[in-house]
């Protein structure tokens, strides 16, 4: 009776241990072969056949399509360069300079990857259609309400991620550092 | 009290065997991967252009709203598949994913270094059984190996700006992708190579 009871209690324990541990790697995320670049997050080898079983499990668990390395890198940034996690009723200035890449986009996902919706149909730029100042450089003003310049509205959710994708750029597995791929700042100006 | 402590530990070091075998199965057994998400819209070994990335499109997470998007769904046990994507004006690219979603190959516009994109699409063993002749005339012809007999090629179409949309998707319209109708014809040609 006393052995039965223990072998139920390990294998309780067992269950709850790796399938908790799976859950959470799947849905969070590990920092397996992730390049980090101020607030931005990428992981340059989900593109190629050595992708690692997390990242497997997270793509197929959320049923993604992850961006081919032949094709681009997609970077994410779900908080700030301050670590504050991106609020959509603050003011969020994106600015900066790129690394190098044919086209880039930028856009605005809510929590689980969907668009967010807004009056102006807008849910992020291309390097083409940005408005960029007389030395070049860009300012992208995320908020809730109209901006002048480059507007990307958030429809005044609570959180928010920024994905910075790449087509047709040398940033990739071999990328390890800043000076490789200058990313934008990210700074929250304000709060109501 | 001993007993308890290593039911405890024995209980977690299973729970890492668990663990490991759970993130190595599960993407054999999601049924929510985009695979399958992409069936009931798409037809097999033809392109299906998907709706535009907008917040009511639920179909996918992350999908760039700047580029239109056409999938060809494939299944190589018939045969090889032959695919041809004109290039847009912007940029144009083909990505190539397994069963279970692993991007084995990707190319863009510019590494084709032509107008059209041509590629022929087959399994391991049916490259190996191509003629040696073959490979030499179809040298300007890309051939891609996939791992699966199934698998998606996503064909994506830049709209620099929003108004340029309907252009890119009109391009994607013109790409093809169907299984290789010349195969006779191959087998017909084999015995004059042996001569």
């Amino acid at each position: 009776m006393r052995l039965l009871l223990i072998t139920l209690l390990a294998l309780l324990v067992a269950t709850v241990v790796g399938l908790g541990a799976t859950w959470m790697t799947a849905t969070r995320g590990t920092d397996l072969g992730t390049l980090t670049i101020g607030a931005w997050t990428a992981r340059p080898k989900t593109g190629t056949s050595d992708v690692d079983p997390y990242s497997r499990a997270t793509i197929t668990r959320n049923g993604e399509l992850p961006i081919g390395t032949g094709d681009g890198v997609a970077f994410t940034a779900m908080t700030d360069d301050r670590k504050k996690p991106l609020d959509g009723r603050c003011d969020v200035v994106v600015s900066g300079v790129t690394p190098a890449a044919r086209f880039w986009t930028l856009t605005l996902y809510d929590s689980k990857g969907h668009l967010v919706a807004n009056s102006l149909q807008r849910y992020g730029f291309t390097s083409q259609e940005i408005v960029r100042g007389a030395d070049g450089g860009f300012e992208i003003r995320v908020a809730s309400r109209s901006r002048a310049g480059n507007w990307l509205p958030t429809g005044g959710i609570e959180r928010y991620a920024l994905m910075f994708r790449l087509y047709d750029t040398p940033v990739g597995v071999a990328t390890r550092t800043q000076r490789d791929a200058p990313m934008p700042m990210i700074a929250t100006v304000g709060c109501p | 009290m001993i007993r308890l402590l290593f039911t405890i530990i024995a209980g977690v070091l299973l729970g890492l065997v668990v663990h490991l075998v759970s993130v190595l199965a599960l993407p054999r057994i999601a049924t929510q991967d985009a695979y399958s998400r992409l069936t009931p819209m798409t037809k097999l070994n033809a392109v299906s252009q998907l709706p535009p990335a907008d917040p009511g499109n639920t179909l996918m997470p992350f999908l760039d709203p700047a580029f239109a998007v056409a999938v060809c769904r494939y299944d190589l046990t018939t045969g090889p598949i032959k695919l041809t994507v004109p290039v847009s004006q912007a940029y144009t690219s083909v990505s190539f994913y397994t069963r279970n979603e692993v991007a084995y190959y990707a190319i863009n516009d510019r590494s084709a270094g032509k107008k059209v994109i041509e590629l022929d699409l087959m399994t391991e063993a049916q490259h190996n059984d191509l003629p040696e002749d073959e490979e030499i005339t179809a040298a300007d012809r890309l051939i891609i190996d996939s791992p699966t007999a199934t698998g998606l090629i996503v064909l994506k179409a830049l709209a620099p700006e929003p108004g340029l949309m309907p252009q890119a998707q009109t391009s994607l319209a013109a790409s093809s992708c169907s299984e290789q109708t010349d195969q006779p014809a191959k087998q017909a040609e084999a015995p004059r190579a042996k001569r």
